[in-house]
């Protein structure tokens, strides 16, 4: 078990560093500089600000010094919100990102875990088809429709709850975007969980469980469910990094102070170090995630060889 | 005395989509308290879904008719949780797949546990210890170790074993034995043969034995019934109908045997394979910090082959006899010394060889695989012609294949359909057609029988020794099928993890046995008819 | 049926194999002479909401490339006397018009235009890097292939989504630019599964049958590799249409896809989203077409998977 987290991580550094490393490099061969922008600045004070920000060293020397900095956990300042250093506004927007971010994968596992063991089981009937037509519409529909129209709807219409502001995480206010944010997890993961349940379902040591003389509960709940679940977990690194990037949007569209709305403002405002930060931050993010996600696995699965 | 199971008139149908197919028609038999009772059938006989429909664990678009009576209660009326009281507990069963029958993901002591606790007080410690008898019982070496394994851990005999210990845990009246050895090479066949017999006189169980190796039938059943396309057309003492079988299905099943000897090839024959110390070595990778792992499946082997002879080479899984194959026809890179026709093949490239390839032609196995599914017959049997020899027009083409389709004695219209909508005995026909349109000299046939079931065996058997004599082939005969390498063989080879362990003349093998692994070889697979 | 499907004598070597199990035996197959792809395509006719599909996809598309030629409105014609007008059929504004009197209906079908051009584009991007990539690391093997799936296992944890949209920070937005990238992400998928297809079949008989004939490697490629990759590729591109539009429709939301003058879903709908108290109809317009058309070649994706994975024989 050891050597295999070791190898999981063996294989996320370089990951993390070609991460890093495509995007400095992007970030410099940018046309235009972060300076230009709403005023010719007279020349002398651009060099200042250059030097400043050590934008005048050859390209490896900048490299290896944002390098070394990241190492100390320090993205740089940002360009365009100038009393903030990048790593500060991550902080302050991560806590809200996480929260989102988080209850919404909960809430894909809460809902969509069920409904695809009950379509499994119940195969071929009225629920399986109404199940299996609702993920399809939550594939079908993107979040960026589907969160304007629940604003519309829900906020503007009947103004049950709010339809957008974050109000340092009240309630009301974490519905919609968390709903928005989850349904297309939900879907995917019900149909998944489906397909693999029906799989483990017709496998010779379900019918060995059912000649045992086990109830049909016993032999769903002792037999197939962890089985069925495994490629679920695998599945959980590519649901989180599509939660995080939807939650870019949902935060735009809800107005919610986390990191996506300065990853879209830096983008937009060609803030890099900010962006470079948190492509970076976002990246790291994802690797560990696939690194857990990884473990549970192996945690979960006897067959797997650590060694292989 | 009365009977322990009965089945009377069942019949079972299927509704598919499509519409309603009946599997099992009018099926009635009895079984006896402490008795084995076979139940014989190619495949698509019904057998399989006979015996599952006993335990009422067949999928629910089945329909059962007719009535099985177990014990004095009738199966067929029970309430669900009725017949889960009996399931593991006064019927156990074991089934045909032991790689893929038990859990996975739990221990083996939690499944056999499983059992007990649904079905008797045992909990806790006692628990444990009945686990530990039972895999003591079922010969499971140093159970206190294996009863924390995985099944993954364990060997495909081992796993069945276990099954089998599931089976017994609550000493049941009847075991349903649905083709338990069929996945298992012989010698562990005749093991887990052995252990059923022990267990039965232990228990004094009766057990319904599901096979399609009427073999078996002979050495373990006291009475046997033969099923074709869902009818049972004969039932009797094993020994009655063995002797006197009354319907022509039995008949044709018993002769379904391959028989005869090869005829013998003169001495001086000309030699046309000559190999000598045929290494195959496989390297795996394991890691990238950790040497590469080294496997070798062919350790020295001789082997000399006169034109028009047969070398027959058998042994069980994992004995290297395919891999052997493959490297004497140059598709696996082997070291040694490959003389075919007094020509060296070991320093020729693939490209300096391709002329020689029209010359040695291989069979295969699995007449599923072996067929490329995207063309036709036409023109899988068309592409070495197009290979060897470009200068033939299209129409010259189709005219050898249509000869090659007349040889394997199919209908030459066949060449436009396609592979999947033959049967496998068909197939493995369109698989000899085209190595014999390039009218080679030397065949290699690795396993070309061992997919097919029996009665279709005795037909390609037949094909491949006609087509011998006609054109003089020589052959390489793969198999772990002794009865027939015996009936087809010159001279046969025994391998054993790589190397040769006896090789010999096929009679001299077959009659006087100088080695004991082939003795048990051939005890193991009960060849017993002399021919 | 003619005489062809009686086998020559009249042996028993017919059954159909293999029926063992508690499975319900199979059918007697009666097609002569019928390739697989044949029977994928009959078996996919069967599948009524496969087909509704097709048909809403192809006219999808008529109405796109076709429609704006036969409305009155150009694409930033501005109808001087209906500023956001709600859907009518007396000004000729079927869907409305937005807050500058464009007509909502023509923008949506150009906005399609660059919606689905965007996807077949990239799709097939992403099928040639994907399947040359896929099967060269399947057909070499060994050390090769290691290292070249080792390169796409680090593609794939990278967040791609991020490094796209820093690629259009970078050097602007660009539609060719989209197209390239778009098709660089989702190449990666396409190789794994080619990869492993091709894998599978160098192992298969045919394959080693073929050798023995003394077949060359380039036409075992052609001819036994692709043509049996065939099907779960077409699975897979169905499945990628969408995903490509949708991510597309993602960048343009987000204002980093698609520029003025042009247009496409995305960027309609984020104009909409902005507007959905006042006028609606600015949002749901292109919000039912883009997820009509995602709907249906979802539809399509699954149809075509039962009618062509090899399981379901």
């Amino acid at each position: 078990m050891l050597s295999y987290t070791l190898k999981r991580l063996a294989f996320a550094v370089p990951t993390l560093l070609v991460v890093i490393t495509i995007s400095f490099f992007l970030m410099r061969a940018a046309p235009g500089g972060p300076f230009d922008g709403e005023r010719q600045l007279p020349p002398e004070i651009e060099a200042n600000l250059k030097a400043a920000y050590h934008l005048d060293e050859p390209l490896p020397m900048q490299y290896l010094r944002y390098m070394g900095n990241l190492a100390q956990g320090d993205f740089g300042p940002s360009f365009k919100y100038k009393d903030f250093s990048v790593t500060e506004l991550i902080m302050q927007g991560f806590p809200v990102s996480l929260e989102i971010g988080g209850l919404a994968i909960g809430l894909a596992l809460l809902i969509g875990l069920p409904l695809g063991v009950i379509a499994a089981l119940k195969r071929n009937s009225t629920i399986d088809y109404l199940v299996m037509s609702l993920a399809l519409g939550g594939i079908a529909v993107p979040n960026f429709v589907i969160a304007p129209i629940m604003a519309l709807v829900f906020g503007v219409l009947l103004g049950w709850l709010p339809a957008g502001g974050w109000n340092g995480g009240a309630l009301p206010n974490l519905v919609l975007p968390v709903i928005a944010l989850s349904i297309q997890q939900i879907a995917y993961i019900a149909r998944m969980m489906r397909a693999s349940m029906i799989e483990t379902m017709g496998s010779h040591f379900i019918r060995t469980a059912r000649a045992k003389g086990l109830s049909e509960v016993q032999v769903v709940l002792r037999h197939a469910l962890r089985p069925s679940l495994l490629p679920v977990v695998s599945y959980l690194g590519p649901a989180i990094a599509a939660i995080v990037t939807g939650s870019v949007v949902i935060e735009q569209i809800f107005g919610i102070p986390g990191i996506g709305r300065y990853f879209v403002q830096g983008a937009l405002n060609r803030d890099y170090t900010l962006v470079m930060g948190t492509v970076v931050f976002y990246g790291a993010l994802i690797v560990l995630m696939n690194l857990l996600v990884d473990l549970l696995y192996s945690a979960l699965d006897p067959q797997i060889r650590y060694n292989d | 005395m009365s009977a322990l199971l009965e089945l009377a008139h069942l019949s079972v149908t299927f509704d598919l989509p499509t519409g309603p197919v009946t599997a099992v028609k009018d099926v009635s038999l009895e079984v006896k308290a402490g008795e084995t009772v076979a139940l014989v059938g190619e495949s698509g006989s019904g057998k399989s879904v006979t015996s599952t429909a006993i335990m009422r664990l067949l999928p629910e678009l089945a329909r059962i008719e007719g009535e099985i009576r177990f014990d004095g209660k009738t199966l067929t009326n029970l309430k669900d949780r009725d017949i889960r009281a009996l399931r593991g507990n006064d019927i156990g069963m074991v089934f045909q797949e032991p790689m893929t029958s038990l859990n996975p993901m739990h221990r083996i002591e939690r499944q056999i546990r499983e059992v007990l606790e649904k079905h008797t007080d045992l909990r806790g410690n006692k628990a444990r210890a009945r686990v530990l008898e039972l895999l003591k019982q079922v010969g499971i070496p140093e159970p206190e170790r294996r009863i924390k394994s995985y099944p993954h851990e364990l060997s495909g005999g081992q796993r069945q074993r276990v099954v089998i210990a599931m089976a017994i845990a609550c000493e049941p009246k009847l075991l349903i034995a649905d083709e338990p050895t069929t996945a298992l090479d012989v010698t562990v066949q005749a093991q887990i043969l052995e252990l059923l017999g022990e267990l039965q006189a232990r228990y004094g169980l009766a057990i319904l034995f599901i096979t399609h190796d009427l073999n078996l039938v002979r050495h373990v059943a006291d009475r046997v019934c033969v099923m074709q396309h869902g009818d049972l057309v004969e039932q009797g003492p094993t020994r009655d109908v063995f002797a006197n079988p009354s319907h022509d299905y039995t008949r044709m099943l018993l002769a379904a045997e391959p028989d005869g000897v090869k005829a013998p090839v003169a001495d001086d024959a000309p030699v046309v394979l000559d190999a000598r110390d045929v290494h195959v070595r496989f390297t795996t990778k394991r890691h990238l910090f950790r040497p590469d792992e080294t496997f070798e499946a062919v350790r020295g082997i001789d082997l000399r082959v006169r034109r028009g002879q047969t070398v027959g080479i058998v042994g069980e899984s994992g004995s290297g006899k395919s891999t052997l194959g493959r490297a004497l026809l140059r598709l696996l890179p082997s070291t040694g010394q490959i003389v075919f026709d007094e020509m060296a093949l070991q320093p020729l490239d693939q490209k300096a060889l391709r002329p020689l390839r029209k010359r040695l032609q291989v069979v295969f196995q699995d007449p599923f695989g072996s067929l490329s599914p995207r063309m036709t017959v036409g023109e899988i049997i068309s592409e070495g012609l197009k290979v060897h020899f470009p200068e033939l027009s299209r129409r010259e083409r189709e005219a050898r294949v249509i000869e090659a389709l007349g040889e394997v004695k199919l209908d030459p219209a066949m060449r436009a359909r396609y592979p999947h909508e033959f049967s496998g005995g068909q197939r493995q026909r369109i698989a000899i057609a085209r190595a014999l349109v390039l009218k080679p000299e030397f065949l290699l046939l690795d396993e070309p029988t061992s997919a097919l079931d029996r009665s279709v065996q005795v037909t390609v058997v037949n094909l491949l020794r006609e087509l011998q004599k006609k054109h003089g082939l020589t052959y390489v005969f793969i198999s772990h099928d002794l009865s027939v390498v015996r009936a087809m063989s010159d001279t046969v080879l025994v391998m054993k993890d790589g190397a040769v362990v006896e090789h010999g003349p096929s009679e001299a093998i077959f009659t006087a046995p100088r080695v004991d692994y082939t003795r048990k070889l051939i005890e193991a697979s009960f060849i017993d008819r002399v021919a | 049926m003619t005489s062809t499907t009686t086998p020559y004598r009249g042996e028993h070597d017919d059954t159909p194999l293999p029926a063992g199990g508690p499975n319900p035996p199979a059918g007697p197959d009666k097609n002569t002479g019928e390739s697989l792809g044949r029977e994928a395509w009959r078996r996919l006719k069967q599948n009524k909401a496969a087909m509704a599909s097709l048909v809403i996809l192809t006219l999808m598309a008529l109405i796109c490339f076709i429609g704006p030629h036969l409305l009155p409105w150009a694409l930033d014609e501005v109808d001087w006397s209906n500023f956001q007008t709600a859907p009518s059929l007396e000004n000729g504004h079927y869907f409305g018009t937005d807050a500058n009197g464009r007509d909502i209906l023509v923008r949506t079908l150009f906005g399609g235009q660059v919606s689905l051009s965007v996807a077949l584009v990239a799709t097939f991007v992403s099928l040639v890097i994907g399947v040359l990539y896929g099967a060269v690391a399947g057909y070499v093997g060994g050390r090769t292939d290691n290292l070249m799936m080792r390169f796409v296992d680090i593609m794939y944890s990278l967040p791609f989504m991020f490094l796209v949209i820093l690629l259009m920070v970078v050097f602007g937005r660009n539609i060719f630019l989209i197209y390239a990238a778009i098709g660089a992400v989702e190449w990666l998928d396409m190789a794994r599964i080619v990869r492993g297809q091709t894998l599978a079949l160098k192992r298969r008989e045919f394959i080693e049958a073929a050798h023995a004939l003394g077949v060359g490697g380039p036409t075992i490629v052609r001819r036994h590799l692709i043509p049996n990759t065939l099907g779960p590729v077409i699975i897979y591109v169905t499945l990628t249409v969408p995903k490509v539009i949708l991510l597309e429709s993602f960048l343009s939301f987000l204002g980093l896809g698609v520029q003025e003058p042009l247009t496409s879903w995305g960027v309609l709908i984020s104009e909409g989203k902005d507007m959905m108290e006042s006028a609606p109809w600015m949002l749901i317009v292109p919000s039912v077409f883009l997820a009509v058309t995602l709907f249906c070649l979802n539809f399509l994706g699954d149809g075509l998977r039962d009618a062509l994975d090899p399981k379901t024989r």
